[in-house]
């Protein structure tokens, strides 16, 4: 633990309060107010927000560190929640061996994949990860329909075995839990206008990220970790020096694909259902995305990023003309309308376009990502402060 | 801890009280049952003066025309039950429990969504309906295999599933679930009804060739046509798979020409019908004579929507469909009306199938007196209702599948206009499309008990 600087516990700390009050920092606006379309605090996308959290922090330890950057992780996400799903079936509705044997089956696809593709660099690593995961896409898609169910998707149903819970029996689907706590089970606190959920199936995947994060905290402060940013610098050097460096890429592709099952496994727990469509190409861009857009290389980053994309997808799909014409509705019918007709394009379908623009500016003026934008605010607000107790650090990345 | 609990639910708080709440409920996730929902007789139980209803619909990707065109009904739907317009089918509904003031006295608001034709964005946008915006009721959707998977998450959510467009056997077959109903007819009765007609017209001695959609849909289509044709004397070449995300079906549309097969089937729907025909007639497909007979193609389910996409292609293909704004009865004609008046053009007969629905799901809710799941499914179990658009027709208890007369549809030689594509050959009576709830290409589910959550 010594390995720590008082800036990582900081972090540490940051992301432990930050995940736990989510309930309450996510619904900033009051239940029924035109701005709550705007809240984001409600269990699905919480869970949303840590469990691909998780899988940009895995992620962010292969290409952040070794800067492999790597097309198919969307497969072992795939992967893992394919397992989840069959233990769900075959053993049991408790999350626990169903994490256990997607992280391990993600981890040994990560191995293969990792092994062969590992055995070029730049530009062509990239491709063949992209010709797997196409590949892990295609074969759940049709060839393997027995065991992946297709395009209809994995899902479970009454006359699975279920060996441990000793089967169900007639009436309603048995839900997932952890030792008799289901994940689908929600307090609401009401103060006043506001209505806070409180999941579990959130706060389990909230103590799964802080657990993924610390230990990918360990890993950037870690020699391995120093050796993996060496081959990011220049492998070719690092190979004169008699170095071979393939193992270490190799242990990190496995422990970022170890991540992408445990968020897939964690996805498949919160919602008992896997589809082939998890595994496409788009999938993977988007864990670039989120990963580039928070910050590569960065803690905190790709977590950010993840929460951005999700919110987008979330929040801005279902922004209808409905919804802006209430909006504007205090404004003469003509201008209403012209603003709507614009809007239109930017919300409900078109968040796409939104968050390209987003992206696009993102990556222009912060290249650094989100997390750069938030180090020039600090430094700019830490300097005028005259804060000397965190400055020095608080100008360094947190790389 | 106890005692503290009673703090959390005051409403008058201060900083300190909520950084206190914060770690109460940090300390409660060690208790899993001080955590339950809160009190209410079942998910989202309406309180004020307003109902939400959450349509989540194809905005994106292969079905979005039709997605597009639900929404456009369920707008419409919306404004009817809320006493706006002329009220549409509602005045020719043979239940008059409807008064054009809401349901049940609240105003009815609606969310949407985007499924995006995947199983997965469709459940995540259906949840945030139910856990974010309250919605009572979740309807929508133009694929079966997104159809069962938001069924699914229904039933486990404990809000009623109204399923619009979905045509697969599976969805009230071994994916059948008792929070779920399903307006639309499937696979089966597309068979039933297209097979005599397709034997009349083309003759009981053919060789069919399938391409099929992979998923759900297409299995069950297939397996359908396959039975009610092989019945009328036709016997069967091959069975193709093709991928829902193809968009181009010449390496599959190649090798029926050395088939020794006489028809096509396309078990294809939307932008992939509309592809798959057009390259079966680009390769001439329609101008060969296989058999010393003229080689045909079949579109099995058929769609006004498709028929515009395809274009000339179209033309004397043969079809089913579930209805078309054709017919002449009252209920189609107010609807065609108040459809055309709004938006300048005929309704598909997607859009009839989620209008009926919506008006369905409110009229249930009068008749039970309630918005609770369980009183809702059982108001609609066994309905028998008339003056919607298809004629008499019955919600079966059993599996929650609507029967009512199936059209049998054919691409016009001289359409008028655009949307003028298709013609009715014949009108199928209810009576043989219907099947025993333990067919066996239903079989292996179970509708298990409705699910009211909370």
């Amino acid at each position: 633990m010594n390995t720590f600087s008082k800036a990582d516990k900081n972090t540490l700390l940051f992301v432990i309060i930050i995940t736990m009050l989510a309930p309450f920092i996510l619904n900033p606006f009051p239940e029924g107010s035109a701005m709550a379309q705007f809240n984001a605090g409600y269990p699905d996308l919480m869970q949303r927000f840590a469990i691909f959290g998780i899988l940009a922090v895995g992620f962010n330890i292969l290409f952040g560190l070794t800067g492999y950057l790597s097309f198919g992780h969307a497969a072992f996400l795939g992967v893992g929640s394919y397992s989840a799903v069959w233990m769900f079936k075959l053993l049991s509705m408790n999350i626990i061996p169903a994490l256990i044997l997607s992280v391990i089956i993600a981890g040994v696809f990560a191995l293969v994949i990792g092994f062969i593709s590992l055995r070029r660099s730049g530009i062509y690593f990239s491709i063949l990860t992209l010709a797997f995961a196409q590949m892990s896409f295609s074969l759940a898609y049709s060839v393997l329909t027995p065991i992946t169910n297709g395009e209809t998707g994995l899902q479970i149903t009454l006359n699975d075995p279920r060996i441990l819970d000793g089967g169900t029996g007639a009436g309603n689907l048995p839900v997932t839990g952890l030792f008799g706590m289901e994940m689908r089970n929600t307090f609401t606190l009401d103060v006043g206008a506001w209505a806070f959920q409180f999941n579990v199936g959130y706060y389990v995947c909230a103590i799964f990220l802080i657990l993924a994060f610390y230990l990918s905290m360990r890993i950037f402060r870690s020699p391995f970790g120093l050796m993996l940013r060496a081959i990011k610098t220049n492998q070719t050097r690092l190979n004169y020096t008699g170095l071979n460096s393939r193992p270490y890429t190799l242990a990190a592709f496995v422990i970022s694909g170890m991540y992408a099952g445990l968020a897939g496994g964690l996805m498949a727990s919160m919602d008992p259902l896997a589809g082939a469509e998890r595994m496409q190409w788009t999938a993977s861009g988007e864990i670039v995305l989120m990963t580039i857009l928070g910050g590569a290389g960065t803690l905190l980053g790709p977590v950010l990023g993840a929460g951005f994309i999700k919110y987008f997808e979330n929040i801005f799909s279902k922004i209808n003309d409905n919804v802006l014409h209430t909006w504007f509705s205090f404004m003469p019918d003509g201008l209403e309308n012209a603003i709507v007709w614009v809007l239109h394009f930017f919300v409900g379908k078109g968040w796409h376009l939104t968050l390209g623009m987003l992206f696009m500016l993102v990556v222009i003026f912060l290249p650094g990502g989100l997390m750069e934008g938030a180090d020039r605010i600090r430094a700019r607000f830490g300097r005028n402060k005259g804060d000397g107790d965190d400055t020095p650090n608080a100008t360094t990345p947190a790389e | 801890m106890r005692p503290d609990l009673g703090r959390i639910t005051m409403s008058n708080f201060t900083r300190r009280g909520l950084l206190k709440t914060g770690a109460v409920a940090g300390a409660g996730l060690a208790m899993p049952t001080l955590i339950t929902s809160p009190l209410a007789a079942y998910t989202n139980e309406p309180t004020g003066g307003s109902v939400t209803l959450g349509f989540n619909v194809p905005q994106t990707g292969p079905y979005a025309d039709e997605g597009a065109d639900e929404l456009r009904a369920y707008e419409l739907a919306v404004e009817h039950l809320n006493g706006g317009g002329d009220g549409g089918m509602m005045n020719t509904f043979s239940s008059k429990a409807l008064k054009g003031n809401g349901i049940l006295g609240k105003k009815v608001e609606y969310v949407t969504g985007d499924t995006q034709t995947k199983s997965d964005a469709a459940r995540a946008s259906a949840k945030s309906m139910i856990e974010k915006d309250g919605a009572i009721m979740i309807t929508g959707g133009s694929s079966s295999g997104v159809a069962v998977a938001v069924q699914g998450l229904c039933q486990e959510a404990g809000v009623i599933f109204m399923a619009g467009l979905t045509h697969s056997n599976d969805t009230t077959g071994k994916d059948k679930k008792a929070n779920g109903f399903r307006h639309f007819f499937n696979g089966y009765m597309s068979g039933a009804a297209l097979a005599p007609v397709l034997a009349n017209e083309y003759g009981t001695d053919r060789r069919a060739y399938h391409l099929t959609a992979d998923y759900t849909w297409g299995w069950t289509q297939q397996e359908s046509i396959q039975a009610a044709t092989e019945a009328k004397g036709w016997s069967t070449v091959n069975n193709v798979l093709t991928p829902l995300a193809t968009t181009d079906f010449s390496s599959y549309i190649a090798p029926v020409l050395n088939s020794g097969a006489d028809v096509l089937v396309l078990n294809h729907y939307g932008g992939n019908m509309v592809n798959s025909l057009t390259n079966a007639v680009q390769f001439g497909l329609r101008d060969k004579q296989v058999n010393g007979k003229n080689f045909e193609i079949v579109v099995p389910l058929y769609s006004e929507l498709m028929a515009k996409g395809a274009g000339e292609n179209i033309k004397g293909i043969l079809g089913s469909t579930n209805w078309s704004w054709t017919l002449g009865d009252d209920g189609t004609k107010a609807f065609v009306k108040a459809f055309g008046e709004k938006y300048g053009f005929p309704p598909s007969n997607a859009a009839q199938t989620v209008y009926a629905q919506t008006l369905l799901y409110a009229d249930a809710c009068e008749r039970a007196g309630t918005f609770n799941p369980c009183g809702i499914a059982e108001s609609l179990e066994g309905f028998e209702f008339d003056g919607l658009g298809n004629g008499p027709t019955l919600y079966r208890k059993e599996d929650h599948q609507c029967f009512k007369d199936v059209l049998v549809m054919k691409g016009k030689e001289n359409p008028t206009n655009e949307y003028d594509a298709l013609e009715i050959v014949e009108i199928t009576p209810r009576a043989q499309v219907e099947y025993a709830p333990d067919h066996p290409m239903f079989a292996g589910g179970d509708l298990g008990q409705c699910n009211p959550g909370a």
